[in-house]
């Protein structure tokens, strides 16, 4: 027999809850229109009397500024869209390397707070206790001032074989690009291929025979080899660009600018405590018997940790990691305070060429939206992979 | 048969001690050989840099606020910038002969804040006690009654700033945080939209854009002929700010409180708001204590963004004191070091309270 369903009755009473919800949304959505456009209003408004001009069209007009350092050539001719971009890239430069080494970081310290040796121990908490609780925007200041007070000038640099750290940056040599090197390219694209296919069809085994093959070295080996033995094949270029101590400055080679150092530096040591708390909370949060079980099995250290303990570790690691991605994406604003040209810095020195304030904040909000949300959805992604599977 | 005589055999050995000094040494630095082998390299590494450090910042610091002194050859920190300029570090341009008045507000401020934290405190005249202790903050800091001088917001910095920012917000921040939180998992759909975009959008921008909207754009969106002070709006930024990050958290407790509380209370006949007051905010408020602490020390710590706007609280002030001193400028990080430390007593133990709190709430579940 089935179940009808009550009648659907259209109560249009007070005591009905639907229908007082219906009343508390409209009340809701009227109020934060009114609000919208008394800002609105108010806003166009006052840039009428005070004669500014809106919209997006200043963009295409000449920049007229300089920026320090950008990762393509940018002179004050071009226009502001393109200096934009010449932020934008720097930020997303500095987060993603600052992202990766933070993780790294972070994940050594929170593990060694599990050491046997009460001095690793003691050190690693030290760290996270000290770094934690100073702002980050000081220790940035700090950093920029060890930076370019205490390093001597470029004329007498510290040297460390081929690198040369001076108040003008760090120096390193750089390979000369030649068409060789796409050789190389090609063969570590192509090592990545088969390394893929590898271990696919050695898990298929595995979960055919059951023998376990190497899924980790076997594929590392066939993506180098491949590289090494395209670069060979483009006939091994090993062409280097050496920077070279000139009389004012360090000339040739690559570099860093101090302020991009500060800034990674900073961040890097700033967020690495936060990582290494949640990697801690991570590990202890798997219970003992866990571990045991692993060893009573048979699986031995390597194997316990890959098998047993890091699945279920990264469970709680992985959103609250993920949260701290986006915090040092997003601190990697302050770099404004140091003069490092990320977008919060292009974006304040073209509000104060052209005033045109709501522009250049909705586009630096814009940005931030755009790599908060496009971080948020590749680890939700990752993290749906690592949950638990629920049958 | 010959009679056998009994013969002991040796005693075995004691167990290796497992409690004292030496035990604890043995096991915890030279456990093996790679525990023992990491013991001596972080322990070298130590030796060399410790003493250099500390004689560096206190056997042959100078403490003397002269920065002749501080020029000579072999002269480690110079701490004499602190002696010459703690003043203006720690409350910015206020007028010099006034500067008793935020020592006063600083200090009722602060006592305030501990005694907040106290259990014996928690009752509900604490918060008439905060509404007459702000009070007295903006009076004694702004003055202009009972004979006292009036000093504009703009000259207010330093650490009374610090402070004031991070507490006024933090407390601001509560009641909306806690709207948020219950809007954003309401059943009716447009409010739970308006409450998801705002935590959404506030989350997902720095604060540093924030403070730029504050005090760039907050002007626009005013009435014409309606100014409101730079501090009013930097406050409002940084409350805004911390409401969404706090409605995630107070959103994280309630959550957690069992579907059956709810039913319970529908059974007895409970309204929704008496629900939410008398059941559901109760046990989920107290569950996310020290996840609101560890909110206020992030919020702590991110007041010193507003020097970027041109407020000059403690970082800001810092600046204000040294950029325009030609002699003591060489010695800025000695400064920077005093403010840091600053800094790092107050959120370390904000972090070893909100520890205890954790302990406190735990307690009913540890039997």
């Amino acid at each position: 027999m089935t179940q009808k369903s009550p009648p659907k009755k259209k109560n249009w009473s007070w005591r009905s809850q639907a229908f007082r919800g219906l009343i508390y949304q409209i009340i809701a959505i009227g109020l934060v229109a009114l609000g919208a456009w008394w800002l609105a209003s108010n806003t166009l408004h006052n840039m009428q009397v005070r004669g500014i001009q809106s919209g997006f069209d200043f963009l295409k007009g000449p920049a007229g500024f300089d920026i320090g350092e950008s990762l393509f050539p940018f002179e004050s001719s071009q226009p502001y869209w393109q200096a934009f971009l010449v932020g934008l890239a720097n930020t997303l430069r500095v987060a993603i390397i600052g992202i990766i080494l933070t993780t790294i970081l972070g994940t050594l310290l929170g593990i060694g707070r599990f050491s046997r040796n009460a001095l690793v121990r003691g050190v690693c908490y030290a760290y996270v206790e000290f770094f934690r609780n100073v702002p980050v925007l000081l220790q940035l200041l700090m950093w920029y001032l060890l930076f370019t007070e205490v390093l001597p000038a470029a004329a007498d640099a510290w040297t460390l074989g081929p690198l040369f750290l001076s108040k003008g940056g760090l120096s390193f040599p750089i390979p000369i690009w030649e068409a060789g090197h796409l050789w190389g390219v090609i063969g570590l694209l192509a090592g990545a291929a088969l390394a893929f296919i590898y271990r696919r069809w050695s898990f298929k085994q595995f979960e055919a025979t059951g023998k376990l093959r190497s899924m980790f070295w076997v594929p590392l080996a066939l993506f180098v080899v491949t590289g090494v033995l395209g670069w060979f094949a483009g006939g091994g270029p090993a062409q280097f660009e050496f920077p070279v101590k000139g009389d004012f400055s360090i000339e040739k080679g690559g570099s860093l600018t101090p302020e991009f150092l500060s800034v990674l530096l900073g961040l890097t040591v700033y967020t690495a405590a936060f990582v290494a708390e949640v990697v801690r909370a991570g590990i202890s949060s798997v219970a003992r018997g866990q571990g045991e079980a692993a060893s009573a099995l048979g699986l031995n250290q390597g194997q316990t940790m890959q098998l047993v303990m890091l699945p279920q570790a990264l469970r709680v690691i992985i959103p609250p990691m993920t949260n701290q991605f986006l915090n040092l994406t997003k601190n990697s604003s302050l770099a404004v305070a140091i003069g490092y040209p990320d977008v919060v810095s292009i974006a304040n020195t073209a509000l104060n060429q052209t005033g045109r304030a709501v522009e250049c904040i909705a586009i630096v909000m814009l940005v931030y939206l755009t790599t908060s949300l496009t971080t948020s959805l590749l680890m939700n992604w990752y993290n749906t992979r690592s949950a638990i599977k629920e049958r | 048969m010959s009679a056998q005589t009994f013969q002991p055999i040796d005693p075995r050995p004691a167990p290796v001690k497992t409690e004292g000094i030496v035990a604890w040494i043995r096991i915890n630095l030279f456990g093996d050989w790679i525990t023992g082998l990491m013991t001596v390299v972080i322990g070298a590494i130590l030796l060399a840099t410790i003493p250099q450090l500390l004689s560096w910042a206190l056997f042959r610091a100078s403490w003397i606020p002269d920065f002749d002194a501080c020029r000579v050859e072999g002269v480690g920190a110079c701490w004499g910038v602190v002696a010459e300029k703690y003043r203006i570090i720690l409350f910015g341009r206020y007028p010099f002969e006034e500067q008793w008045r935020p020592l006063i507000a600083t200090g009722l401020m602060l006592g305030l804040l501990i005694a907040s934290c106290m259990r014996a405190f928690w009752k509900s005249w604490l918060v008439i006690l905060w509404v007459a202790v702000l009070a007295a903050f903006f009076l004694l800091m702004y003055g202009n009654t009972m004979g006292l001088t009036k000093v504009e917001t703009d000259r207010w910095g330093g650490l009374p700033l610090t402070i004031l920012l991070a507490s006024l917000s933090m407390v601001m921040a509560f009641p909306i945080a806690m709207v948020v939180a219950l809007g954003r998992r309401s059943t009716l759909p447009a409010i739970r939209t308006f409450c998801t975009i705002y935590v959404e959008l506030i989350r997902g921008v720095p604060l540093i854009s924030v403070l730029f909207m504050a005090s760039f754009m907050f002007p626009l969106f005013m009435p014409q002929g309606f100014s409101i002070d730079v501090l009013i709006r930097v406050l409002v930024g940084i409350t805004l700010f911390a409401a969404a990050y706090m409605a995630e958290v107070i959103r994280g407790g309630l959550q957690a409180i069992p579907k059956g509380q709810l039913e319970a209370a529908a059974t007895l006949g409970l309204s929704y708001w008496q629900t939410q007051v008398k059941i559901v905010l109760p046990q989920a408020l107290a569950m996310v204590v020290p996840s609101i602490m560890n909110n206020f020390i992030g919020l702590f710590k991110d007041t010193s963004l507003v020097t970027i706007v041109s407020l000059y609280e403690l970082t800001g002030a810092l600046s204000l004191a040294l950029n325009s001193d030609a002699n003591w400028r060489p010695f800025k990080i000695e400064g920077y070091l005093f403010i840091a430390m600053i800094y790092f007593i107050f959120c370390f133990s904000m972090s070893r309270y909100s520890i205890w709190v954790e302990k406190q709430v735990n307690k009913g579940k540890q039997r």
